[in-house]
């Protein structure tokens, strides 16, 4: 039988990479160390406190693994406005009904397995991008009730701009420090699946998804291109005429 | 005058402790009527205390409020010129603790100033009169200092139906309060009850015990919480307002900053241990009698903003964390139902008592994985045909690779 014409795209830019890995690494530090902080574990020592520091460089690592995801997750954002169109912020947030149907079809068949023609589609797919969009909510929530903890014993003006956090939470930073921990398990299951989602498209579709990450490429269907471009020269009409 | 409240929730017990020893002048008769009323200085004189002394007070209550060195000055000087201040304290569903720390706090003169010099014209606990004459000191000082006088409140306020569950002199708590701030200056809520609810109010709150800021509106409001608030704490408090004639600086809850801007996490003895990772295990091992941190046994230090670390308890001489227990985190919102006192997680709400954030989310990532492996499994049944023809497709094009000419 013969064999796909497949064409070689550059899909994520590396700013995008660098983005991915490093806030990959933030969250597993970040994860890691924040559960450590909610259970430390017993250590039996006789070593006098003088000569030791695990939990204060525990909380360093915390605290510095959150400035790099906070200002990695800004920058993100700025790069959703300048990036190619795989990075853009339309691939997140829905703006139009196809956005819609399309999560619709990836869910049949991706999740549910109906059988059916693969969608492929070239950068993020829209269940996954709506998806991204649901753990960048997250992570703010992740970075206001972080800093509304860290405001009391900050002394850094940014942190400070958080003080007022708690009061969302009937004043209680009891309630802040336990949402703020409950929400790090949507992380990891988000971590579970998306690391499992990855692996089924490399192994179902075989165009190089794992490998994107790395190098930025992706190998893509002639037609899956060409169809992809059209899509977009048509919205570009559109958007002229009106 | 609290006993005959039959259906207070906490039985309330007066003792004589002052009465005896302020036959002679006890606050009813203090000349609240005359305009010139004595200033504190005077009144201090003239109870045999020497200048020696009512220095000595005004430097400690300066170095408490943390001012610079001419602190000391300005307090001594507002408390030779200003007349003193009307006061009226009212005790409502309470255990009277917020007056036994204000009365037992360090230095002497404190008790004194305040309780005995203050102006203290309505006190449950401390006056001698009772009954209808009590009740009309109350009225006079609310009529003749208008505008003028502090509300001190101890204790939470029902505010369930008709205000049943706390009358006194046949009037309901929530009334009461609400016609003596009408003409305070300011309000001072004592103690965690008055500030926050305290124990009366934990779930389920049958009494709907409410803390004051909640029903009373348009005046300044001063929290002073703790169960029970540090003697020199309130001390401090009163004293700024004596000293300076605004209210002190307040946090974001409505705390003196002086007071309560630091975590007990943060000027605490046993924070080096914290820091280094070591930790009480349980309250009887070998960790709890080295002194470690007691975070791991629910000490609620790192949440609650308070001085007991710094200023401490009984003339300084210790606090809950130096006597091997950990902090209640009693100043804060919410007390008594933030979570169980001995451990450091809350429950988690609808999964059970002893389920916490970790339990639940070590249950939702091992569903994660177990969901992601049938996926895995059922994504090679579905999708067999598929995966068999990618296969087909890599293998026919190794073929091609080791014999080229076969493609024609």
């Amino acid at each position: 039988m013969k064999g796909r014409t497949l064409r070689r795209v550059f899909v994520w830019e590396l700013p995008v990479r660098i983005f991915h890995w490093l806030n990959a690494l933030a969250i597993v530090v970040l994860c890691v160390t924040g559960y450590l902080i909610g259970n430390p574990p017993a250590l039996m020592s006789s070593v006098e406190a003088s000569n030791r520091y695990l939990f204060g460089i525990i909380r360093f690592l915390h605290l510095a693994a959150a400035y790099i995801f906070i200002f990695n997750f800004a920058f993100r954002i700025y790069w959703g406005f300048v990036g190619n169109k795989y990075a853009q912020w339309k691939n997140f947030i829905p703006t139009s009904r196809t956005y819609f149907k399309e999560i619709w079809k990836v869910f049949r068949i991706d999740i549910l397995l109906k059988p059916r023609t693969e969608h492929l589609s070239v950068g993020h797919n829209a269940l996954a991008g709506f998806m991204y969009f649901f753990i960048f909510l997250a992570s703010a929530f992740m970075v206001l009730t972080g800093f509304g903890l860290f405001a009391g014993m900050s002394t850094w003006w940014l942190p400070k701009l958080f003080a007022w956090v708690p009061s969302l939470f009937g004043d209680s930073e009891f309630s802040v420090r336990n949402w703020h921990h409950s929400v790090m398990w949507l992380f990891v299951v988000f971590t579970i699946i998306h690391v499992y989602l990855v692996m089924y498209h490399d192994y179902v579709e075989g165009r190089g998804e794992l490998s994107s990450m790395g190098g930025g490429w992706k190998f893509i269907e002639e037609e899956v291109f060409e169809a992809d471009q059209h899509a977009e020269q048509e919205a570009e009409k559109v958007k002229t005429r009106a | 005058m609290l006993c005959p409240n039959g259906a207070i929730f906490f039985a309330l017990f007066k003792f004589g402790l002052f009465l005896t020893r302020k036959q002679n002048e006890n606050p009813m008769t203090a000349p609240t009527e005359t305009k010139t009323r004595p200033t504190y200085y005077e009144e201090l004189r003239e109870r045999g205390y020497s200048r020696r002394d009512f220095m000595k007070f005004c430097t400690v209550m300066a170095a408490y409020l943390g001012l610079e060195a001419s602190g000391a000055a300005q307090i001594s000087k507002a408390l030779m010129t200003t007349p003193r201040l009307p006061v009226i304290w009212l005790h409502f569903q309470e255990c009277t603790c917020c007056s036994e720390s204000f009365i037992r706090s360090s230095h002497p003169m404190v008790a004194d100033i305040i309780l005995d010099k203050i102006s203290l014209d309505y006190s449950e606990t401390l006056m001698a009169a009772s009954g209808h004459a009590a009740e009309a000191v109350m009225q006079k000082t609310m009529k003749d200092h208008y505008g003028e006088y502090v509300l001190c409140v101890e204790g939470s306020v029902s505010d369930y139906g008709d205000g049943e569950f706390c009358c006194i002199g046949g009037k309901s708590s929530r009334d009461i309060l609400k016609e003596a701030a009408a003409g305070a200056k300011a309000i001072i809520g004592w103690g965690s009850c008055a500030c926050n609810g305290c124990v009366q109010a934990a779930k389920p709150n049958p009494t709907h015990a409410t803390p004051i800021h909640k029903l009373v509106r348009g005046k300044p409001i001063i929290k002073v919480p703790g169960c029970p608030p540090i003697g020199e704490v309130m001390a401090g408090t009163l004293i700024h307002i004596i000293t300076f004639g605004t209210l002190p600086e307040l946090d974001r809850v409505g705390r003196p900053k002086a007071f309560y801007s630091k975590r007990v996490h943060d000027s605490c003895y046993r924070r080096p241990y914290y820091d280094a990772g070591l930790f009480v295990e349980s309250f009887d091992d070998e960790n709890s009698k080295k002194g470690y941190c007691l975070y791991k046994v629910g000490c609620k230090g790192p949440m609650t903003y308070n001085s007991c670390g710094v200023i401490k308890w009984n003339n300084g001489t210790s606090y809950p964390i130096q006597s091997g227990h950990g902090c209640f985190g009693c100043t804060e919102e919410n007390y008594w139902d933030n979570g169980p006192i001995y451990k450091q997680m809350a429950s988690f709400p609808g999964f059970g008592i002893e389920s916490n954030a970790d339990k639940i989310g070590m249950i939702a990532a091992g569903a994660a994985v177990a969901g992601v492996a049938v996926h895995a499994l059922a994504t090679n049944v579905q999708k067999m045909g598929l995966i068999k023809k990618a296969i087909q497709e890599g293998k026919d094009a190794e073929q091609e690779l080791k014999n080229p000419l076969s493609k024609s």
